[in-house]
C-alpha cells in the first residue's frame, strides 16, 4: 500500500530529473522545486519515520526495554516538540547533547547497548540507519514547531561559541571551512542552493529541513551524517558520530534557526 | 592632572576596544584566543584519520589560521598581516618551469569538469580535479556551474592575452592567497591539489582563443 505511494512520485522525480538536465539554466531551478513537490506527497522518510517509531517502542538490548522512557529534554517520555529544543544541555550526562547523541544515552542507560559499535559502525550500515530512523521519528514530532534552542545555561552559550568556531576553521588540503560555501547567501555549488548559516534566514531553512530524505542516494540522512559528508567534501578527516565538534555546529546552526519552523522530516534532491 | 585623566581615558578606550574584539556582534566570545583549551580539545576527541584524510589536515598555516576569524582578518588593525600572509604566499608561487603557459584547453575543461580528489573517500594517486564548475560560470554551454566565485566566461576577450594577463591567471590558480589572503579559492598549485601541467592545460582552458570559454 505504502509502496504506491512512494513508487509513483519517485517515477515522476526520475522524469523531471531527466527534464532537469536539458532545462535552461532559469528553468531548473524551478523544475528542482516541482520535483521536490512532487515527492512530498509520498515522501518516502515516512517509511523511515514509522520504523523509528517501531524502534522507538520496542523493547530492545540487554536489559529489554524500549526507549519511551527516554528523556530528549522535555522530560522522561515526551517526544512531541522535543527536537524543536534540541540540542541543549542535560544534566545526568552534564553535557550538551543532539538527538541522535541523546538517543545514544538512552540506548546505553535504559536498555544497556554498548554503543560505541553504533558510534564506530559506517553510515549506510543497519546500526546507522536504526539511529537515522529513530532521529526522524523524533524529528518528524516537531513538524510545525518553532525552533526554540536556549543558550541560557554556560555551556549552552560555550557549545554556541564553539560551533561558531568550528564553522569559520579552515584546514586541510583546500583551505575550506563550512563559510567557504555556507558563508555568504545566494552562492551555489553547481546547481545547488547553498543557505548562509550563520543567519537566521539561511540556518532557519536547513536546520528545519534534516532528518531528510536524498532521492538521489535512495537513502534517509540525518544532521550527523550531513555534517558528515560536508566535512568529506571540505577534505576534513571524518567527525566521531555525536562528538562535540558535530554538536558544537548543530547548535550554532540551531540557535541562528530559533524562530523557524520544523518541516522534518524534509526530503532533497 | 590631565596627564593622569588622559591615561585613564586612553586605558578605559583600550578596554572597551579588547571588549569589542572578543565580543562578536551577537555577543560572544567565540574567536581565537577565546577558549582555545577547549577547542583544541574538540578538535582532539572530534576526528578520526578516514583513508588519506589524516588527522594533520586539522594543523593550521598561517594563511589558514589568520582566514579562520574573519571579522579579525578584515579590520583594519589586520591590514599588514594580511600583506605580509599574500607577500609569503606570492613568494611562494613557482611558475611554469619551461616558461610556457598554455597547455591543451580540452584537458583543462575536463579537469575543469572534476571535482574529484583529496577526500576521506579519494585513493591517494589519484588524479585530482579542478573544482572549478563547482564555482565559477566557464563554457557557456556547461548550463549547471556554481556562483562562489566569479564568472570567467569570455575571459581572454575581456581581459586579454598579454604576458601580464598569463602571469595573473597563473599566479591565481597556482595560490590565489598571493592576491587575496583570504580568497575561497583553493591554492592549486602551492597546495600540490594540481600539476603544473594540469594548470597550463587551465590556462589554456581561460586564455586559449579556440577554448569554448572564449566562444
Amino acid at each position: 500500500m505504502r509502496w504506491r505511494k512512494i513508487l509513483v512520485p519517485l517515477a515522476v522525480a526520475t522524469a523531471l530529473g531527466a527534464v532537469v538536465a536539458r532545462a535552461e539554466e532559469d528553468k531548473s531551478a524551478q523544475s528542482i522545486e516541482q520535483y521536490r513537490e512532487a515527492l512530498k506527497d509520498g515522501n518516502p522518510a515516512e517509511l523511515y519515520e514509522s520504523s523509528g517509531e517501531e524502534l522507538w517502542k520496542k523493547p530492545a538490548g540487554p536489559k529489554n526495554v524500549s526507549l519511551e522512557k527516554c528523556d530528549l529534554g522535555l522530560g522522561a517520555g515526551v517526544v512531541k516538540g522535543a527536537y524543536a529544543q534540541l540540542p541543549r544541555y542535560f544534566k545526568d550526562t552534564d553535557k550538551v547533547q543532539d538527538a541522535e547523541s541523546r538517543v545514544l544515552t538512552c540506548m546505553s542507560t535504559l536498555q544497556g547497548v554498548d554503543v560505541a559499535k553504533y558510534v564506530n559502525a559506517s553510515f549506510g550500515t543497519p546500526e546507522k540507519d536504526d539511529l537515522n530512523a529513530i532521529a526522524t521519528y523524533i524529528s518528524g514530532q516537531s513538524k510545525g514547531v518553532p525552533v526554540k534552542v536556549s543558550l541560557a545555561l554556560p555551556k549552552e552559550q560555550q557549545m554556541y561559541d564553539l560551533g561558531k568556531r568550528m564553522f569559520y576553521y579552515q584546514g586541510g588540503s583546500h583551505d575550506f571551512s563550512c563559510a567557504t560555501c555556507h558563508g555568504e547567501e545566494g552562492r551555489r555549488i553547481r546547481l545547488q542552493d547553498l543557505p548562509a548559516l550563520a543567519t537566521k534566514k539561511g540556518a532557519g531553512s536547513a536546520w528545519t529541513s534534516w532528518p531528510a530524505y536524498r532521492v538521489s542516494a535512495g537513502q534517509m540522512w540525518g544532521m550527523q551524517w550531513r555534517i558528515n559528508d560536508c566535512f568529506r567534501q571540505q577534505r576534513f578527516p571524518e567527525p566521531v558520530y555525536a562528538s562535540d565538534v558535530t554538536i558544537a555546529l548543530s547548535m550554532f546552526m540551531a540557535a541562528n534557526a530559533n524562530g523557524a519552523l520544523m518541516d522534518t522530516p524534509g526530503i532533497k534532491r | 592632572m590631565k596627564k593622569i585623566a588622559s591615561i585613564v581615558s586612553a586605558l578605559a578606550f583600550a578596554a572597551i576596544a579588547a571588549g569589542v574584539q572578543a565580543n562578536a556582534a551577537d555577543g560572544s566570545s567565540w574567536g581565537p584566543g577565546a577558549d582555545d583549551a577547549n577547542f583544541k580539545a574538540m578538535l582532539k576527541s572530534g576526528f578520526r584519520a578516514k583513508g588519506i584524510a589524516t588527522l594533520d589536515r586539522l594543523d593550521q598555516d598561517a594563511t589558514q589560521a589568520f582566514c579562520s576569524d574573519p571579522d579579525r582578518a578584515n579590520s583594519k588593525e589586520s591590514a599588514a598581516q594580511k600583506a605580509k600572509i599574500e607577500a609569503d604566499n606570492m613568494a611562494a608561487i613557482k611558475w611554469p618551469s619551461d616558461g610556457k603557459w598554455l597547455g591543451d584547453w580540452k584537458e583543462g575543461e575536463k579537469l575543469a569538469q572534476s571535482g574529484r580528489g583529496l577526500t576521506s573517500t579519494d585513493k591517494a594517486g589519484d588524479v585530482n580535479g579542478g573544482n572549478c564548475y563547482n564555482c565559477h560560470q566557464l563554457s557557456p554551454k556547461e548550463i549547471s556551474y556554481g556562483t562562489i566565485g566569479p564568472s570567467l566566461t569570455n575571459y581572454a576577450r575581456i581581459k586579454g592575452v598579454d604576458e601580464e594577463a598569463m602571469r595573473y591567471v597563473w599566479g591565481h590558480i597556482y595560490d590565489s592567497k598571493a592576491y587575496n589572503a583570504c580568497s575561497n579559492m583553493p591554492r592549486a598549485g602551492y597546495k600540490g591539489i594540481l600539476t603544473e601541467k594540469q594548470i597550463k592545460d587551465l590556462m589554456a582552458l581561460l586564455l586559449d582563443p579556440n577554448s569554448p570559454v572564449n566562444q
